[in-house]
C-alpha cells in the first residue's frame, strides 16, 4: 500500500490536522479488534474450525490421502469406520475422507469468491452513488430495488438455470445476488458520512472528489461494509452448495459438498449416515462463519 | 396515511414492471439460440426465418418485450417447450402446492420464533435466552436441503413414522386437506420452518428485551398493572417490524422451497423449476420466475400497507 500522505489533494497543501490522525486511530482500531477476538472464546473456537477446514482443502494434495476420482464396485458404500476408507465410501466407491476434504475447495470458493467480488463491486458502486447523491444515487438505488423484489434462492436459481451449469455461472448468479445488498449498505454509509462537517472542510481546503473519497470517506465506509460482508459468507455457502445440489454448479466427478449430497440422495436407504456427511461440512463450515462474523460485528461495535 | 399508501401502491408499479423486465431478459442470456429449442434440426433457411416471423424473433427487443407483457399481463406466458402445454396452468398448478408447503411452513416457524423469540427476551441473557441463541443460530446457519435429507433418514428410513416423498399417497399431485397428504406435510414443512423460526427468534428477543427497557414499561409497572397486561403493550410495540420481518420470510420461503422441494420430491414450483432447468424449457423458467416474484412483490405491498394501520408513525416517515 502507498502511503496515503504522498498524494498530493488538489493542488493545495494538505491540512496535517486530519489525515495523520486518521492512521493512527485506524492502527489503534485494528489493534483493539484483534486483541477483542483474540479474548472471546466463540471467535477462537470458530477461527480453528475454519483454519482446520480451509488449510485441509487447501493442503489436500499433501495429507496422503485416497484418490478422491477412484471409483471401484467392489467398496461401494462403505460405513463410516470402515478400516481404510475412516468416513466410509460413496457410491461409486470413493474415499469419502478424501472428497470432503478436497471438496470444500469448490464449495469454500462458491461460499467467499461471490462476496468478495460483491464487496468489491457493490462498495464501490454504493460509494459513487452515496457521494454523488441527488439523482444519479435515486436512479441507482431505484433500480437495485428491482433486484430486491426478487428472494435471493430464486434469483441464484433463475440465473444459474438460465446461464446453465457451471462453477463460473454459479459464482456470477450469486455475485449478482449479493450486490444489491452490498450496494445499499455502502450507499447509506457513504450518505451519512458525507454530510459530516470534516467532508464539507476537506472540499473547501480545495480535496477532489476521489481525494475525498479515498481519504476521508472509504476508512468510514469498509468497516460497516466489511462486517455486512463476513455475515453474507455463511449464506453465500448454503446457497452455493445448493445450486450445486441441484445440478448448477459444479459438475461431477469433481467432489463439492451439495453436489456429494444430492449424488449420495439415492444411498439414504443403505448407508444414510454416509449420505449425510457433506451436509455436515457444509453446516459446520456455514455456523462457524456466521458466530465469527457475530464476534467480528461486536469487536468492532466501539459502542460498547 | 392516505398519502403513504398512495405512494406505496405507485411504487409497486415500476418494481413490477422491472420484475418482469428481468424475467423477460432470463430468456436471453441463456446461452444458445432460442430458435434451436424450436427448429427441427435439418430445418432450411426459409423455415427458419418463417420461424423467426412467426415467434417474433426478427423485431427488436424491446418490441418483444412489449408483446410478452401485453400477452404476460392477460394470463399467456407462452408454450412449455419439453410438454407444449400452456405455461400459466403448467405454474398454477404448481404454485397451489407451493403455497401450502411454504404457508404452514412460514406458520409454524413464525409462531415457533415469536415463542421463543418473547421467552428468551424475558429471560435476557438466563438460559431460555441462550438456549434460543443456540436454536437462531443453528436455524440460520444450517443449509436445509441437508436438514430435510437428516429429517428423511430419522423419520422415514430410521423409525418408519413418515413418508419421505411427495405430497400425498401414490405420488399425487392434487393437495386435499387429509390425514394421508398431511402426514406427507409433516417432514418438508419442519424442514422449511426452522429457516423463519431463526430468524424471527433473533429479531423479536431483541425487541423484547429492547423494549422491556423502556420508560413507559416502568411506568406501566408502576400504575399496577399485571404482566398480561404489559405484555400485551409489549407484544403490540414488536408487532409492526415482526409483520415486516415474517412477510418476507414467507416471500423468501416460496422462493427457498425450491431446494427442499426437490429433497423431498414435493409436487410445487420448486420441483417444477429444477425439471424446467434441467430440460433447457426456458420459457417455463421464465413464467416461475414471474409468478413467484410477483407474488413476492404483492406480499411486500401488503405488509407495508398493513405496517402503518398499527404504527401510524411509519407512515410518516
Amino acid at each position: 500500500m502507498t502511503d496515503p500522505d504522498a498524494t498530493p489533494i488538489a493542488g493545495l497543501p494538505t491540512l496535517p490536522l486530519d489525515r495523520p490522525r486518521l492512521t493512527i486511530a485506524k492502527r489503534a482500531g485494528r489493534h483493539g479488534i484483534a486483541s477483542r477476538l483474540l479474548r472471546d472464546p466463540v471467535a477462537i473456537v470458530s477461527g480453528l474450525v475454519l483454519i482446520a477446514i480451509v488449510g485441509s482443502a487447501c493442503a489436500a494434495p499433501w495429507l496422503g490421502l485416497d484418490d478422491p476420482y477412484r471409483t471401484s464396485m467392489l467398496r461401494r458404500l462403505m460405513p463410516v469406520g470402515s478400516p481404510g476408507h475412516l468416513l466410509g465410501t460413496d457410491e461409486l466407491g470413493r474415499d469419502m475422507a478424501a472428497r470432503l476434504i478436497l471438496g470444500g475447495r469448490a464449495s469454500l470458493l462458491l461460499g467467499v469468491m461471490p462476496v468478495a467480488i460483491a464487496f468489491f463491486v457493490g462498495t464501490s458502486i454504493g460509494l459513487f452513488a452515496g457521494y454523488v447523491g441527488g439523482r444519479i444515487n435515486m436512479a441507482i438505488m431505484r433500480t437495485l430495488d428491482v433486484f430486491y423484489a426478487f428472494p435471493s434462492v430464486l434469483l441464484a436459481v433463475a440465473i444459474a438455470g438460465a446461464l446453465g451449469p457451471g462453477m463460473n455461472n454459479s459464482i456470477i448468479a450469486l455475485t449478482l445476488v449479493f450486490v444489491p445488498q452490498v450496494v445499499r449498505v455502502a450507499e447509506s454509509v457513504t450518505t451519512q458520512v458525507r454530510k459530516l462537517d470534516y467532508i464539507d472542510a476537506a472540499r473547501m481546503s480545495g480535496a477532489g472528489a476521489l481525494s475525498i473519497i479515498r481519504v476521508h470517506v472509504l476508512g468510514n465506509v469498509l468497516g460497516p461494509v466489511f462486517v455486512y460482508a463476513t455475515g453474507l459468507v455463511s449464506v453465500c455457502l448454503i446457497l452455493g452448495s445448493g445450486l450445486s445440489f441441484l445440478g448448477l454448479g459444479v459438475k461431477p466427478p469433481e467432489p463439492e459438498w451439495g453436489l456429494m449430497l444430492n449424488t449420495l440422495r439415492s444411498a439414504i436407504y443403505r448407508e444414510p449416515w454416509v449420505a449425510a456427511l457433506p451436509g455436515v461440512m457444509i453446516f459446520a463450515t456455514s455456523i462457524a462463519f456466521n458466530l465469527l462474523a457475530d464476534s467480528v460485528r461486536s469487536a468492532m461495535d466501539v459502542r460498547r | 396515511m392516505l398519502a403513504y399508501f398512495l405512494k406505496r401502491l405507485l411504487y409497486t408499479i415500476p418494481i413490477a414492471l422491472g420484475v418482469t423486465l428481468i424475467s423477460f431478459i432470463l430468456v436471453y442470456i441463456a446461452p444458445g439460440d432460442p430458435l434451436n429449442a424450436i427448429a427441427p434440426p435439418d430445418a432450411t433457411a426459409d423455415v427458419i426465418a418463417a420461424l423467426k416471423t412467426q415467434y417474433g424473433l426478427d423485431r427488436p427487443l424491446p418490441v418483444r418485450y412489449g408483446l410478452w407483457l401485453m400477452r404476460a399481463v392477460q394470463g399467456d406466458l407462452g408454450a412449455s417447450i419439453a410438454s407444449g402445454r400452456p405455461v400459466a396452468s403448467e405454474v398454477g398448478a404448481a404454485v397451489g402446492n407451493t403455497l401450502v408447503l411454504a404457508g404452514v411452513a412460514a406458520l409454524v416457524g413464525v409462531l415457533m420464533g415469536c415463542v421463543l423469540g418473547a421467552l428468551a427476551g424475558y429471560d435476557a441473557g438466563g438460559v431460555v435466552d441462550r438456549i434460543a441463541t443456540v436454536l437462531s443460530v443453528v436455524g440460520v446457519s444450517v443449509p436445509h436441503y441437508w436438514l430435510g435429507l437428516v429429517l428423511t433418514i430419522v423419520f422415514s428410513v430410521k423409525l418408519g413414522w413418515l413418508p419421505a416423498m411427495g405430497a400425498g399417497p401414490g405420488g399425487s399431485a392434487e393437495w386435499t386437506w387429509d390425514i394421508e397428504h398431511l402426514r406427507h406435510l409433516v417432514l418438508p414443512a419442519a424442514t422449511l420452518a426452522v429457516i423463519p423460526m431463526g430468524i424471527v427468534t433473533r429479531t423479536v428477543r431483541a425487541l423484547v428485551a429492547e423494549t422491556l427497557q423502556q420508560e413507559f414499561v416502568v411506568a406501566l409497572r408502576a400504575r399496577g398493572l399485571g404482566s398480561v397486561a404489559i405484555f400485551r403493550h409489549v407484544a403490540w410495540n414488536a408487532s409492526p417490524t415482526v409483520l415486516a420481518v415474517a412477510g418476507l420470510q414467507v416471500g423468501y420461503l416460496m422462493g427457498g422451497s425450491i431446494l427442499v422441494e426437490t429433497v423431498f420430491a414435493w409436487p410445487g414450483t420448486g420441483f417444477l423449476l429444477n425439471t424446467a432447468i434441467f430440460q433447457r424449457d426456458i420459457p417455463l423458467l421464465q413464467g416461475i420466475i414471474l409468478v413467484l416474484c410477483l407474488f413476492f412483490v404483492a406480499l411486500n405491498l401488503v405488509v407495508d400497507l398493513v405496517q402503518p394501520l398499527i404504527d401510524p408513525r411509519m407512515a410518516r416517515a
